[in-house]
């Protein structure tokens, strides 16, 4: 196998942009990647794109050739990866698996979701469509409803508190607040977020990351290659895709999410390294819990633990393991088909040196963790300097 | 049937098909037979660990209410 590198990142800023449709979104993103590493369109070996449900949110069908020649990347292999949330970091799995396995030399990966178009009933009828609709979907549960059943039974099995939820978002919008592509750029107070509208119990508005729309893309190729078009290639040193039972009352316990255990350890296996060399990460913080739940889950802590860990500060951009420096779902936004993409992107960010006001001092081993619906898709990625 | 609750929460922004039922308590029950069902509630809230039954099944949504 050989070892792959990101070599261009490239975003359009999270929002909601009542004047931009999916496809221009998507054609930024996918630029601005090509101009970061000064690689023409037609150079492009094959497109392989992240979006969960472009055709129920805006009527659109076969997406990565739309978008692909309408960025001149033409007559090569175009690909839509579906996996909920998780879309685009399985878009990316598979994408860094064809270069490892030689398929192809330069493959681009975006993701993409334009979800503003829609009512918050609608979004949240489209986005429940991620878990079980023949069971947990019938009887009325939304994701909200389903990470707040995670959450009491967290509370109740390790006394997590409403103030260790809320910790996260806090934090969250401390480090989005400095982010220039952020859709919610703004602070909240501890008092804040414990005194939210109530979405699903215990969580809040404030638990609940944001409805956005937003695209980022990522340019891959061979390590050996990488000097040809950038000084500053990062190595993707592990990464695993796992999967899990779609209905969170088929999981056998849902204090954790075990595909993301899983994934954790092959890629952690597959760099050589073990959690406690990880320095930073990018989580899948679709809900303050979830944040919580992955902490435990690749091992940077105990079981049970996820909730002290946050509230003591050790997450927070000056912290000893900073988590979610981009201000995270919560306030970077979460356009579910980009977000894994985006994730990448901000951990490449940070380990070229690159990151800004939001800069941290240990930024030489990353990870990215990606999750589809209440756990059944994970990605777990593990970046380094080269 | 009969079952103890696993999980519970309380959904206050319905997707779009139940705006008329919100807000409605949501729990996953641990039945007798070691199996787990998403169903809703009927009546008094339960918090888990609450012994519960079915009272009735509606659009084949199963409601269970406290004993």
């Amino acid at each position: 196998m050989r070892e792959v590198a990101v070599i261009g990142i490239g975003k359009t800023a999270f929002g909601a942009f009542a004047d931009r449709d999916l496809r221009s979104l998507a054609v930024e993103a996918g630029l601005a990647c090509l101009a970061d590493a000064n690689v023409s369109p037609s150079k492009v070996e094959a497109f392989y794109l992240g979006n969960f449900a472009g055709p129920s949110f805006v009527g659109q069908n076969h997406l990565a050739p739309y978008i692909a020649g309408a960025m001149g990347v033409e007559h090569v292999p175009c690909t839509r990866f579906e996996a909920a949330c998780a879309s685009s970091g399985s878009a990316f799995f598979h994408a860094v698996s064809s270069v490892a396995a030689g398929m192809y030399d330069l493959v681009l990966v975006g993701g993409v979701e334009k979800m503003t178009s829609q009512s918050t009933p609608k979004v949240t009828e489209i986005l429940a469509g991620a878990g079980d609709m023949s069971g947990e979907g019938r009887a009325g549960a939304t994701f909200p409803a389903l990470f707040a059943m995670i959450a009491r039974r967290h509370m109740y099995q390790y006394g997590t508190t409403r103030e260790q939820l809320a910790a996260v978002a806090v934090k969250n919008h401390s480090n989005g607040a400095k982010n220039p592509q952020a859709h919610m750029r703004k602070i909240i107070t501890m008092e804040q977020a414990l005194n939210g509208k109530p979405i699903a119990d215990p969580l809040t508005v404030y638990d609940c990351s944001l409805v956005s729309d937003g695209a980022a893309a990522v340019l891959i190729c061979p390590l050996e290659r990488a000097s040809e078009f950038t000084s500053k290639p990062v190595v993707v040193r592990g990464i695993a895709q796992t999967s899990d039972h779609v209905a969170l009352d088929e999981k056998d316990d849902i204090t954790t999410f075990r595909a993301v255990k899983e994934a954790a350890q092959k890629a952690y296996k597959m760099a050589g390294v073990t959690a406690s060399d990880i320095q930073f990460a990018e989580l899948h913080d679709c809900f303050t819990i979830a944040e919580i739940v992955a902490t435990e889950d690749l091992g940077f802590v105990e079981k049970g633990s996820g909730g002290p860990y946050v509230l003591e500060g050790k997450t927070c951009l000056r912290g000893e393991r900073p988590i979610n420096t981009s201000g995270g779902l919560k306030s970077k936004g979460h356009p579910v088909g980009a977000t894994g993409v985006a994730q990448i992107c901000d951990v490449v960010l940070q380990i070229r040196g690159d990151a800004g006001e939001r800069q941290i001092a240990r930024h030489d081993l990353g990870l990215a963790q990606n999750l589809g619906g209440s756990g059944a898709t994970a990605v777990v990625t593990v970046l380094g300097a080269a | 049937m009969k079952g103890v609750i696993y999980t519970e929460t309380t959904v206050f922004a319905p997707p779009e098909q139940f705006a008329a039922d919100a807000p409605y308590q949501l729990v996953i029950v641990a039945l007798e037979d070691g199996k787990r069902l998403t169903a809703r509630i009927l009546g008094d809230r339960v918090a888990i660990g609450d012994a519960v039954e079915l009272a009735e099944s509606r659009n084949n949504i199963a409601f269970f209410h406290k004993i």
